[in-house]
């Protein structure tokens, strides 16, 4: 798998079949990435759970913190999380332990590390790093492209019926559009100044 | 075509744009609309605090403008964009972002002379305050960066000159100062020159000229390359800092690599108020769809009236990049091979006064103050466009007094050949 571009299939195939999603990491401050993820996620149809030892007897948009993934009590799909690259391996060590298996290990904006996903790889699990999640379904909803946003897709095919009003969904034909590679260069070298 | 990779010309016409889901509409429609339903109270919420994506009010985005600014990024490589009603409220609007009062920029002396004035008195009276260098010396930009440096501004073909910009040599010195490069690219258009490839961090344009193309609508356009790093040593708060406007977000924390283009529509757009006409974004995005057939056109004419220019006993001397013998054909043949554009420069032997008479006998050239239009214009910038300029500031501008501006539009370049001859016989 190379982690430094993924194909939409591969990342519209994640978000079409996971249905429970663990956010470790995630914050109830309503202008944390995470909380804006962790919500947006919610309302398109997610079962999300915030993942968070600080926050244990709170809950964010209702849905009440668990201090660990072992806490869960049930089966999750994929696993988002919300930490620096620096806090990615024992949570992914965590991961492994758990049975069923998560299908999807998810590493948000900013976090990367290979060695960690190439563990979760030889045990079976996709892997995303350095990708939102509401960025990736906004952008191959088309739904980003209301703020501008390059959505690097095209489609002829009549745009889904927004559901909930103004929500589009990732039932969307589409194919490769205008490409970003100085923003992909850019986040490579910062991750790797190498 | 490969999945990932279409090529310009499909993305002039595809990017950002698909058949309407209610109506099946296949052209984008005009939503000349003000303001937008929301579906509940805590949908308005979300969408206020930047917590979900859609529209709420035209000051702030509409679904026209939208995919024009999905195109116009597409086009130029970068994350995102943000459409305004002028390339200079798209000025106003980028280093709102970046300058406090009190902060510099560094820019290109050889710049259209709107820019020249805004930079020089409006923004001015912001304490944004300019520092010029020569576009033909990279090594004067780096002697003009101050600690209070915030931001070097060039264009990638200067008007009125022509002259081609070394791009590469500039963002050398802005990512050795640590500061972004703003590249005005009205002249090239993507089409010719993508300066995000050659270390651009921002492009902008003036839409008015060749992306729209038909002289018929105003318009600017800031696109966010995704390159420049806002929160790596505090010097842009309006990125990296807790935004009062938003309850304390981040915006580069939370938007990642199009974070300058939310800062420009949440922070600059919201609260400065040059919103863009979805209409004339819609006459804007009908343009674009033939740029690159129309700048084929412009180039081949304006490379065949150069060259019958220089040959021409009255005129002095022609000042088009596309010329092999001209000063920038290098640094052309470098950076816009597929043709220098359709803006230059000439001058008449007789000066002034053969300048002022050549404007005022043609018949097909129109006299007025654009340039990227599908008509042949022509304008005497010493005059008009540069006029509030001094003699010396003229010169160094490119537009001294017996300079005649040209913008070379897609007529049959043999009329356009018959009408400058007659008019300089």
């Amino acid at each position: 798998m190379n982690h430094d571009a993924y194909d939409d299939t591969y990342i519209r195939s994640i978000l079409n079949s996971v249905k429970t999603i663990a956010m470790v990491g995630a914050s109830p401050v309503n202008v944390r990435p995470s909380y804006f993820a962790f919500k947006y996620l919610a309302e398109r149809g997610y079962d999300m759970i915030p993942v968070n030892p600080g926050h244990v007897g709170k809950s964010l948009v209702g849905k009440p913190f668990v201090a660990s993934l072992k806490d869960i009590g049930r089966p999750i799909d994929m696993i988002d999380i919300f930490r620096n690259s620096s806090h990615i391996m024992p949570v992914v060590d965590e991961a492994l332990t758990l049975s069923p298996l998560p299908k999807v290990i998810w590493m948000q904006l900013g976090a990367r590390d290979d060695a960690a996903a190439a563990k979760a790889e030889a045990a079976g699990l996709k892997v995303v790093m350095n990708r939102c999640p509401k960025i990736e379904y906004g952008r191959l909803s088309s739904e980003i492209s209301w703020m501008g946003v390059n959505s690097r897709t095209l489609s002829s095919k009549r745009a889904p019926m927004p559901t909930h009003g103004q929500r589009l969904s990732l039932n969307r034909m589409s194919v490769g559009g205008g490409s970003t590679l100085a923003a992909d260069r850019a986040a490579k070298d910062k991750l790797d100044p190498a | 075509m490969t999945d990932n990779s279409p090529g310009f010309a499909t993305l002039a016409i595809h990017a950002g744009a698909q058949p309407d889901p209610t109506t099946g509409a296949r052209t984008t429609p005009i939503y000349q609309t003000t303001s937008f339903v929301f579906n509940d109270a805590d949908h308005a919420a979300s969408l206020f605090g930047l917590q979900a994506f859609g529209n709420i009010y035209t000051r702030i985005g509409n679904p026209t403008n939208a995919v024009l600014e999905e195109r116009v990024a597409a086009l130029e490589g970068g994350t995102a964009a943000l459409a305004v009603a002028s390339g200079h409220a798209a000025q106003v609007v980028v280093l709102q972002q970046l300058l406090k009062p009190g902060d510099e920029f560094v820019a290109a002396r050889k710049l259209y002379g709107g820019s020249i004035n805004q930079f020089t008195h409006a923004f001015k009276s912001f304490g944004w305050n300019v520092a010029w260098a020569d576009p033909d010396e990279p090594e004067t930009f780096e002697r003009a960066v101050t600690p209070r440096t915030k931001a070097i501004f060039i264009e990638s073909i200067a008007n009125p000159s022509g002259s081609i910009t070394d791009i590469e040599a500039v963002a050398a010195v802005a990512r050795k100062a640590g500061v972004p490069l703003i590249v005005d690219n009205t002249l090239a258009s993507p089409y010719l020159i993508r300066p995000i490839e050659h270390g651009a961090d921002i492009v902008v344009h003036s839409l008015t000229k060749f992306l729209a193309g038909h002289g018929n609508s105003l318009g600017g356009i800031i696109v966010d390359a995704g390159t420049f790093d806002w929160s790596k040593d505090g010097k842009y708060p309006m990125l990296s800092e807790p935004r009062p406007e938003y309850h304390g977000i981040k915006l580069q924390e939370t938007f990642g690599n199009f974070a300058f283009a939310i800062a420009c529509r949440v922070l600059g757009l919201r609260d400065l108020g040059p919103a863009l006409s979805p209409f004339n974004a819609f006459m804007i995005l009908t343009g674009i769809e033939t740029l690159p057939l129309r700048m084929q056109k412009h180039c081949e004419n304006s490379k065949a009236i150069a060259e019958w220019l220089s040959t021409h006993p009255a005129v002095a001397a022609v000042n088009y990049a596309g010329l092999a013998n001209n000063k920038y054909n290098q640094l052309a043949r470098k950076y816009a091979p597929k043709g220098a554009g359709a803006v230059f420069t000439f001058s008449l032997k007789g000066g002034y006064d053969a300048g002022v008479n050549l404007v005022s006998k043609l018949k097909l050239f129109s006299h007025l103050a654009n340039v990227g239009d599908t008509r042949s214009l022509v304008i005497h910038p010493a005059s008009t466009t540069h006029s509030q300029l001094d003699d010396a500031a003229k010169t160094k501008a490119g537009a001294g007094p017996d300079i005649v501006r040209l913008s070379i539009g897609i007529e049959d370049k043999e009329d356009l050949i018959a009408d400058l001859d007659q008019a300089m016989s």
